[in-house]
């Protein structure tokens, strides 16, 4: 960890403080090591009505929830609201001079009401200065929704805010090693209600979102070598998507659902072949001797971007998604591997060995600059929120595995630790919820 | 393998969401008015996959194999050396695992129904996936030298398990312990 490289802001600082406790219950719990050099000065005044904004049958606080996503993001600064003489629950009762002298840019006001077995959820953003509301939201839900509301809140004022899609109300899935224990777990993407996906005694690997969040495949070995499943996240049903002699590794998902390329490698080494969603249909894609391995789609489901060592050592390659002869992406370094694409297309995050140290790297696809974004010595897995804003990737802190993000500028950085103590591995950051 | 699928109450969670958007455009400083369409928008959780909606939880036990071939299994018998150490980024089978690999061949050949499982192994440094593929390269490796010496194709599978196995941060010589190919024969 680097903080001097950074300037932390203080008020940020204190800020993430007030919000331990929110978070102290966690199974992963969020540090924030850096911040934007610009931060959005905003306040998240508490929602009026059920107790603190919370509601009955449940402990969450919709509007330090909020605060604590913003916040996070690194690109906003929540003002300190306790002691505030009036803590407003409606546009009307705003007194903007209180917020604008202490810098507000905008005012969050709402409230919570129970209504049946139900929550009614207001919401207001507040421009401080123009006094004009930047956006209205309301919403009814049930009591366990008042997190991802929360979340989808913090999304919108995001989105007005900094003019960029948001990113919170999505869902990132891993894989725990806890004494001789797998788990593919998920959770919201502030670490909270982590749940099981499926465990075992042997090792879980590579898992990918469908496109639409609903499922996820990954690697199992637990018949005692490398086979694909794909599994429902809501019904538990899983499927063999892929079980041929030798391995069967790596999917990854066609923006349209439809297929996945996976690799094979029967007596050989390993190629890249599709195979339609529901198993069968496959295909083989690249037809080499060397290695070709960790497939992944363009977003526009064009091409297939691989890493290979047909060159001598590991490069990134491309090749038609429909099959045909692959060319060179990677050029600059002796080592790049685990390609993933931002969600616009136009860059590519990939791990580089930069003389024994793995690195996540970002190249501009168009100018070809790189940038190497993380710090760590062992860094894998990078993959990109929903808005391409942040890479989560694995890296290894005090020898343990554990998650770290940092935003794509390189300007802000999180780490994600397990508050169980088991080794948290292979990051893949789920679509944005519906 | 016992498929178990357990079920959480506490997890199932439908989604019942309706949700509605309401003047986002700047307006004048007077409260947004907020409609409630909620009777026609009430809908059940069928994308709920995509919201944090519950998870169900698949727990999968592992079963250890029967015993097997009496002659694998004595450790006075060379049939009970299973590992072929490799140098750092290299597939080469050294000179050294000749005997081992003969033996095998030997054990193969007059088994004609038997069959084996090669596991390529690496050490924990590069990523997982391309780590898969360099085990698979040792393990290719070592099926050609038995069928050079006369294992049919048919007898063997060549998987991976990449650094899986290996030993969490090696340093040195406790690195060149992963980099290895396990035999395992069918009944082990």
């Amino acid at each position: 960890m680097k903080l001097n490289q950074f300037n932390l802001v203080k008020s940020l600082f204190f800020g993430a403080i007030f919000f331990f406790n929110a978070i102290a219950h966690a199974a992963l719990e969020i540090e924030i090591t850096g911040g934007g050099a610009q931060q959005i000065p905003i306040a998240i005044v508490p929602f009026g009505g059920a107790p603190f904004g919370g509601a009955a049958n449940t402990k969450d606080n919709i509007s330090e929830i909020i605060a604590a996503d913003l916040n996070r993001s690194g690109l906003f600064r929540v003002l300190e609201t306790r002691g505030m003489a009036n803590l407003p629950t409606s546009p009307a009762q705003i007194k903007y001079a209180e917020w604008t002298a202490l810098q507000a840019q905008a005012v969050t006001v709402g409230s919570v009401q129970s209504v049946g077995g139900k929550l009614k959820v207001s919401f207001h953003l507040m421009d401080a200065l123009k006094q004009t509301q930047l956006a209205g939201m309301d919403y009814q839900i049930s009591p366990h929704q008042v997190r991802t509301t929360a979340h989808k809140i913090a999304d919108i004022i995001y989105q007005k805010m900094t003019g960029q899609t948001g990113l919170f109300a999505s869902r990132i899935a891993y894989i725990t090693k806890t004494g001789k224990r797998y788990a593919l777990q998920v959770a919201d993407a502030d670490g909270y209600n982590p749940q099981t996906v499926v465990s075992s005694n042997e090792p879980i690997i590579s898992p990918a979102w469908s496109p639409d969040g609903s499922k996820l495949a990954y690697v199992s070995f637990e018949k005692k070598k490398p086979i694909v499943y794909v599994q429902s996240l809501t019904s538990g049903s899983r499927q063999v998507l892929a079980n041929y002699k030798g391995n069967n590794s790596a999917p990854a998902w066609s923006p349209d659902g439809s297929k996945l390329a996976i690799v094979l490698t029967y007596g050989a080494n390993s190629q890249i072949y599709t195979v339609s969603s529901g198993g069968g249909d496959l295909k083989q894609i690249t037809k080499s001797t060397a290695i070709d391995t960790e497939p992944i789609f363009s977003p526009d489901g064009s091409q297939i971007y691989f890493s290979s060592d047909r060159g001598g050592k590991p490069q990134i390659y491309k090749v038609p998604a429909s099959g045909g002869s692959p060319s060179r992406v990677t050029f600059e370094g002796g080592y790049n591997v685990s390609p993933r694409f931002s969600p616009d297309g136009k860059s590519l995050a990939y791990i580089r060995n930069d003389g024994g140290a793995f690195k996540v790297a970002l190249q501009d696809l168009a100018s070809g600059q790189v940038q190497i974004l993380s710090e760590g010595n062992q860094d894998e897995s990078p993959s990109f929120a929903p808005n391409g804003r942040v890479i989560l990737y694995a890296t290894k802190v005090g020898g343990r595995g554990a998650l770290a993000a940092v935003s794509s500028d390189g300007k802000v950085r999180q780490r994600l630790k397990d508050s169980s103590g088991g080794d948290v591995r292979e990051p893949a950051w789920g679509p944005l919820a519906k | 393998m016992n498929q178990k699928t357990s079920f959480n109450a506490k997890l199932l969670m439908v989604a019942v969401a309706s949700v509605f958007l309401v003047a986002c455009k700047s307006t004048p400083v007077t409260p947004a008015k907020v409609e409630d369409k909620s009777p026609a928008g009430a809908s059940t959780g069928a994308d709920s996959g995509a919201d944090t909606g519950a998870i169900k939880e698949v727990a999968i036990d592992s079963s250890a194999n029967s015993a097997g071939n009496s002659a694998l299994k004595d450790p006075n018998n060379i049939l009970s050396k299973r590992n072929i150490y490799f140098d750092y980024d290299s597939d080469a089978v050294k000179a050294e695992y000749r005997p081992i690999i003969e033996a095998h061949a030997k054990y193969m050949q007059a088994n004609a129904d038997a069959k084996m499982i090669l596991q390529g192994n690496t050490d924990e440094r590069g990523t997982r996936e391309y780590n898969l593929s360099l085990g698979q390269r040792r393990a290719v490796a070592v099926k050609n030298s038995l069928n050079l010496l006369g294992v049919k194709d048919s007898q063997i599978e060549t998987v991976s398990y990449g650094e899986e196995k290996a030993t969490q941060n090696c340093a040195g010589d406790s690195c060149d312990k992963d980099r290895r190919v396990d035999i395992v024969h069918q009944g082990d």
